[in-house]
């Protein structure tokens, strides 16, 4: 079975905003627009690999400030505590709501730490110019792009309880400086994943 | 500008995601077109047509009013009550050391959402009468920019966690935006995320004439 031509060996390229497909004219027009969209026409999203790079790393950084400090302060009759993600984690599973623990540490634990993994893997391997297991890796990208923006779970429920329980003395909820760390962990690898372009896993074949 | 002149291809296709060059064939309904080289989805057909999707762009926007309007959850706690809508939760980040994360957290639940509803309908108002909206190029592109940072169901699936963390020591009731929040997830995910490539086609006509011509 014989595979589709790519758009270079076609000498065509697509605009990345609204997929019209032009005449690749870039060397002799240096930075050409889409005629239908108007948006800045490119090969391959620019810088890709040093972007990646760069957003993951800073996200890996914030990801230790996002476990080791509390993300919320509870206050019930004047005790109160400070709580990271984790403890939150464990006190939904002593209170006998697994699937509610399992949820979150899913979502703030296993999908973080897998998108580390995994873009450093593609990024390591698109470096190498690997022709190693391209499909999976094609699919493992797209996997990263459909769960990524799930963490932003944890946020939204620190963010709901702290507006709820206001009553003083009595119970009180505040977000804490860790919940700050963990939503930039996932605004940065969700930018790192989009700077990352799934082209380039494929540009090793013609070599 | 630059790219005039350029040769186009509009019968073409290119993955986004490892660039394979395909015709475009017409699709029946429900059938989807991958691509032979990453497997990656390259269209679908639409099984919605303009009228339809201007439909379902109004009910979410009505359903977006009620979300944003009532209070999302309300709580007891000894004869005291309380309850939050959907700003006043990201307004909750904005006090304490955690203050910036409220911006993110107030767009991708309140603005982001607002913004598709709000685009898709000023383009579908116009596409239904196979025109062009005023400023149709920059809309069709911030839709693309905005989809992945609009985190309706991930609020609502925050929404029953907080429901159950809080039920362990104080009365838990869901509010009325709850249901309009649930109802707006079913109805964002059909209406914005769908290929909307094919919109640039259809409504890619001829200047619509004056229609006072002699």
């Amino acid at each position: 079975m014989s595979l589709p031509p790519r758009a270079h060996q076609l000498h065509v390229l697509a605009c990345h905003a609204c997929g019209m497909v032009l005449e690749d004219a870039l060397d002799s027009t240096g930075h050409g627009r889409c005629p239908r969209c108007t948006a800045v026409l490119h090969r391959r999203r620019p810088n890709s690999i040093a972007r990646a790079w760069a957003l993951l790393i800073a996200g890996l950084l914030f990801y230790i400030p996002a476990n080791v400090l509390p993300v919320m302060f509870t206050s019930r009759l004047g005790s109160g505590s400070d709580n990271t993600i984790l403890q939150g984690v464990i006190e939904f599973w002593h209170g006998g709501s697994y699937g509610v623990a399992l949820v979150i540490f899913i979502a703030s634990v296993v999908v973080p730490c897998s998108k580390f993994v995994i873009l450093g893997l593609l990024l390591i391997t698109v470096q190498r110019r690997s022709a190693w297991a391209r499909r999976e890796r094609a699919r493992l990208y797209r996997l990263v792009e459909l769960v990524g923006y799930w963490s932003m779970l944890d946020v939204l429920v620190v963010a709901i309880v702290a507006a709820l329980v206001k009553f003083q003395s009595l119970s009180d909820i505040e977000p804490r400086s860790g919940i700050l760390f963990f939503g930039m962990v996932v605004i940065l690898t969700m930018l790192s994943a989009m700077q990352f372009d799934p082209r380039l896993i494929w540009d090793s074949e013609d070599t | 500008m630059s790219g005039d002149g350029l040769k186009t291809f509009p019968e073409w296709v290119v993955c986004e995601h490892c660039d394979s060059v395909y015709q475009r064939v017409a699709l029946a309904n429900g059938q989807v077109a991958r691509c032979e080289r990453c497997l990656a989805l390259l269209y679908r057909a639409s099984s919605l047509d303009t009228e339809r999707w201007l439909a379902l762009t109004i009910a979410a926007a009505i359903m977006f009013m009620i979300a944003n309007l009532c209070p999302v959850v309300r709580i007891s706690l000894q004869g005291l009550h309380n309850e939050a809508t959907l700003w006043q939760s990201a307004a909750a980040l904005a006090h304490g050391p955690a203050a910036p994360i409220a911006v993110p957290a107030a767009l991708s639940i309140i603005v982001v959402p607002f913004l598709q509803i709000a685009l898709l309908g000023w383009i579908l108002v116009f596409a239904r009468r196979k025109r062009r909206a005023p400023g149709f190029a920059t809309a069709m592109r911030m839709l693309v920019v905005l989809r992945p940072w609009s985190m309706v169901e991930v609020c609502m699936l925050g929404l029953l966690v907080a429901i159950i963390k809080l039920s362990s020591f104080m009365e838990v009731a869901p509010g009325p935006g709850i249901w309009a929040m649930a109802v707006l997830m079913i109805l964002i995910t059909i209406i914005a995320n769908r290929d909307i490539h094919w919109l640039w086609e259809m409504v890619e006509v001829e200047p619509p004439q004056p229609e006072s011509q002699a």
